[in-house]
């Protein structure tokens, strides 16, 4: 079953690019380590949320707005999509996963992708 | 004829549990795998009464069950087409039932305890898939025991058996690198079972006391299933040391009975003597864990045969190391008062004060009747009046109310 592992960070314009570098090169370490698992479907990052667009329909117009759909103190920032057994081996890979950003912690969330026959 | 109603029913409780684990194992669904083992239980009562009760009946039951579940598949399949298409296929894999029926009656219960009780599943959720599950509770059974309306409940159980669908939270006992943390979960829900039918809150006092029969079972099965586990056991011993003062904690008219006061003749001896022997085994692993020092703490109180020849020394001591293992305010303030009956009142308070300086204890009003306990045994009575009532103001179980108002009410006199 396909998951998609959802990145949630607090955006940090202070990260050095000495962090930003040790945090790229974790999510290299994964990628390859689930590519050699077999299990690698896909993976991303996200430019900030400042760059965000959020686009509604309101009573059959369009609305369009600046900024992500909700101002939380994480945003999205990457994802995964990995193919696992269970959600066991989706959790394992999760922890794997860097989500901390100039030391402010973060978190995924993991989610099944639904299948259609 | 009866007899046979009566040896289905004891199949039923004796391995329903088994049963409906390994049927929840093969099909994947927590509906489907109730429905067939209702269905089988029901064919069971008709066909063991004209051909005779089988040597293995449990066996006749998940093969009959499996059956079901290959007819309900077949079923969803002509209305759906393909989307059960899977698990038809898997299960007529699995389905040379005679083959099955000659193999020993796999028990895929611990692997089910561990799928109930996954993290991924909220902790109310887990209580109640595990009860109803393993335990065999009924759904109103257990809205009862936690005084939550029947639909609440059931809609809680129908969301976690989705989850589990949806996630695909595996059937399996986790790899030895997680294992130590998940079935400390499974002995979180378990302990937290028992102790919503042993705490003294209101609600039906049956129906509490057949959650703590039920965590008990639960946890016979866990030391059963995974026998070298130290704190399994010291769960299973620290349940049937609480649970054998059931009798003696409460009058006939429902006021609570303080451990000191108690009648001790009341204790059942049987079950102590059980938990006694686990706490020791338990120790004998040398891998001391919190259940084991709150055991062997249950251990101390169950040996004295009076009040007097409780043995506070070693209680303080399990108190200090459990405070070191797991530090909470909770354990601060049970070795503050071990302290106080160990060596001296004076020196226990002093305790219990440095303990209230962080303000952190201010609103549990177990500390002020702690406090107030020891005022009391000073002859501080005005002071241990004033630490009654701040308890009082804090409490709103009906049991403590009473227990603290009849302290005050003697204080007066």
């Amino acid at each position: 079953m396909r998951y998609m592992m959802l990145i949630y960070s607090q955006e940090n314009e202070a990260a050095t690019a000495e962090e930003m570098g040790v945090v790229a090169a974790t999510h290299k370490a994964v990628m390859e380590e689930a590519r050699d698992h077999g299990v690698f479907r896909a993976a991303d990052p996200l430019e900030d949320s400042s760059a965000a667009t959020t686009v509604r329909i309101q009573n059959g117009r369009v609305l369009v707005t600046d900024g992500p759909f909700a101002e939380t103190k994480e945003q999205l920032a990457g994802y995964y999509i990995l193919d696992c057994q269970d959600l066991d081996e989706a959790l394992a890979w999760a922890e794997k996963i860097p989500t901390a950003c100039a030391g402010a912690p973060g978190c995924i969330e993991v989610r099944p992708i639904r299948e259609f026959l | 004829m009866h007899d046979h109603h009566a040896t289905v029913e004891a199949v039923f409780r004796a391995e329903a549990g088994r049963i409906i684990a390994g049927l929840i194992r093969v099909s994947h669904s927590f509906d489907l795998a109730e429905e067939a083992m209702q269905d089988a239980f029901a064919a069971a009562i008709v066909s063991w009464e004209a051909g005779g009760v089988p040597d293995n009946p449990g066996a006749w039951i998940t093969a009959a069950a499996r059956r079901k579940l290959i007819d309900y598949a077949r079923r969803e399949q002509t209305r759906r087409h393909n989307e059960d298409q899977l698990l038809y296929e898997s299960l007529c894999r699995s389905s040379a039932i005679d083959e099955e029926m000659s193999r020993p009656f796999p028990d895929d219960r611990l692997s089910l305890i561990f799928t109930c009780c996954h993290p991924a599943i909220n902790m109310q959720a887990q209580v109640a898939l595990t009860l109803r599950t393993l335990g065999g509770l009924t759904t109103s059974e257990i809205a009862r025991a936690f005084l939550l309306p029947e639909p609440t409940l059931a809609q809680r159980l129908v969301r976690a058996q989705r989850k589990i669908q949806q996630a695909r939270i595996p059937y399996q006992v986790p790899d030895a690198g997680s294992l130590p943390e998940r079935l400390s979960a499974v002995q979180a829900v378990l302990y937290l079972i028992f102790n919503e039918g042993y705490s003294a809150s209101s609600g039906d006092s049956l129906v509490r006391r057949e959650l703590c029969a039920e965590a008990i079972r639960l946890a016979r099965t866990l030391v059963e299933l995974m026998p070298e586990n130290p704190e399994s056991m010291a769960l299973l011993a620290l349940m049937l040391l609480h649970d054998s003062r059931r009798d003696a904690r409460s009058s006939e008219d429902g006021q609570l009975v303080a451990l000191e006061e108690q009648d001790r003749s009341l204790w059942h001896q049987e079950q102590i003597a059980e938990g006694i022997h686990l706490v020791e085994r338990a120790l004998g692993r040398r891998s001391v864990g919190p259940y084991q020092l709150q055991a062997a703490i249950a251990a101390c109180h169950a040996e004295a045969r009076t009040a007097g020849e409780t043995d506070w020394k070693q209680i303080a001591a399990l108190y200090a190391l459990l405070n070191a293992s797991q530090p909470s305010a909770i354990v601060s303030l049970n070795h503050a008062v071990a302290v106080a009956m160990s060596e001296t009142l004076e020196r226990g308070l002093a305790l219990i004060d440095e303990l209230g300086s962080s303000g952190e204890l201010d609103s549990y009003h177990l500390y002020h009747a702690a406090r107030a306990d020891l005022l009391r045994r000073m002859g501080r009575h005005r002071e241990a009046l004033a630490s009654y009532h701040r308890g009082l103001a804090l409490t709103t179980n009906a049991v403590e109310l009473r227990y603290l108002r009849r302290r005050m009410s003697e204080l007066d006199s």
